[in-house]
């Protein structure tokens, strides 16, 4: 793999800052993040050819984990190994883990207040409209694709979780396997 | 040593969520609430709401609001760094593998396998949301008696607007002014 820059103080300056306020502004999580790190690192830096990076993009959603930190990972990993790869999920990490520590401590101060608590109901109630909303369309989807094992594994899982209580990992893992074994096929995909 | 079991309770976490941010509350909400008791089902669904309307991956938002929540800063980043430390093994193992062979069948069937099972997680964890917004408790069996009136209100509103493509913070941020209005006209 040929490299294009040099890998030195700067790269990795750059690196982190540009990867650290794409983090720290971004609100949506990994579907907002992933495409301004892709603009950033292939259109602006010319780090990156825009294949190479849709293919890393790949890897990242498709490994278990959050998409914005795999594809930090993948991306810096690519571009210079080990090191690269800690810079930008440090760079990746670090707003929120700030952020969310703040937060953490003024929800312990303001959480009894009881006007506080009428807006967090009310907020309870929109946090709730989102996750139906998102398993509804994630149902629809599986189900448009007329596959019988994945709608089977849908069912079995849902019900041995949350009817008869099966930990969670053992329902994972044996999911998985039936996939090693009886999904490799590309259309399950 | 609470630091090592928040670390590994994130990296379980962390090792099985495929598909983003959702997929990993409901583990996170076993780990958290199911296995250790470290929130509450409430805790927890302001979590989630907060960490919507906040910068930053929702999965990272939630280990470090619970590892602050036990155990201060040191929490948080223990916490965070046992949710992201599978991801650095298998991220870089699979671009090993991808700039090899190309495609792997194995690693594409587990994925596939995992998949399905992470759309019942999130159902699941739905369900649980429901039960919260509209009887305020944490689990079946529910008395329609007890039902929650404002949930009642704010909840289908909330998704129709949100089916009517309200982005989610708007979102977010009416459902709470609404909550707060029902809250201080102050019906039981």
């Amino acid at each position: 793999m040929q490299q294009q820059f040099q890998v030195d103080k700067d790269f990795y300056k750059k690196l982190f800052t540009s990867t650290f306020l794409i983090s720290a502004f971004t609100i949506g999580g990994g579907y907002v993040i992933v495409p301004l790190l892709k603009a950033k690192f292939v259109d602006e830096y010319h780090w990156l050819e825009g294949d190479e990076a849709l293919n890393l993009v790949a890897i990242a959603q498709s490994a278990p984990g959050v998409v914005a930190a795999n594809a930090a990972i993948s991306m810096g990993y690519r571009l210079a190994g080990w090191s690269g790869a800690m810079v930008a999920l440090g760079a990746t990490v670090l707003p929120p883990l700030l952020t969310l520590s703040l937060i953490a401590y003024c929800y312990d101060l303001f959480a009894t207040n009881s006007y506080v608590q009428y807006l967090l109901k009310g907020m309870q109630c929109g946090a709730t409209a989102i996750i139906i909303k998102v398993a509804w369309d994630l149902l629809q989807r599986e189900y448009r694709r007329q596959l019988l094992l994945p709608l089977l594994i849908i069912g079995g899982t849902f019900v041995a979780h949350y009817f008869f209580v099966v930990n969670l990992m053992y329902a994972v893992i044996l999911d998985a396997l039936i996939g090693l074994f009886w999904l490799r096929d590309r259309k399950y995909s | 040593m609470l630091y090592w079991e928040l670390f590994w309770s994130f990296v379980q976490v962390g090792a099985f969520c495929v598909g983003g941010g959702y997929a990993s509350m409901p583990l996170i909400q076993e780990q958290v609430i199911d296995i250790h008791g470290w929130l509450t089902m409430q805790e927890f669904i302001d979590i989630f709401t907060i960490s919507q309307m906040t910068p930053g991956p929702i999965g990272i938002n939630a280990a470090t609001f619970v590892g602050t929540r036990l155990a201060g800063l040191p929490g948080a980043i223990a916490a965070t760094a046992g949710f992201v430390f599978p991801s650095v093994l298998i991220v870089i193992f699979l671009s090993h593998l991808f700039y090899k062979y190309g495609d792997v069948a194995a690693v594409r069937g587990l994925l596939n396998g995992l998949r399905p099972a992470v759309v019942a997680l999130i159902c699941s964890a739905g369900l649980g949301f429901i039960i919260l917004a509209l009887w305020n408790q944490e689990s079946i069996p529910v008395e329609w008696s007890r039902l929650d009136w404002r949930g009642c209100i704010i909840l289908p509103l909330a998704f129709i607007a949100l089916q009517r493509g309200l982005s989610v913070i708007k979102l977010l941020c009416l459902s709470g002014i609404l909550g707060l209005f029902l809250g201080i006209l102050g019906l039981p």
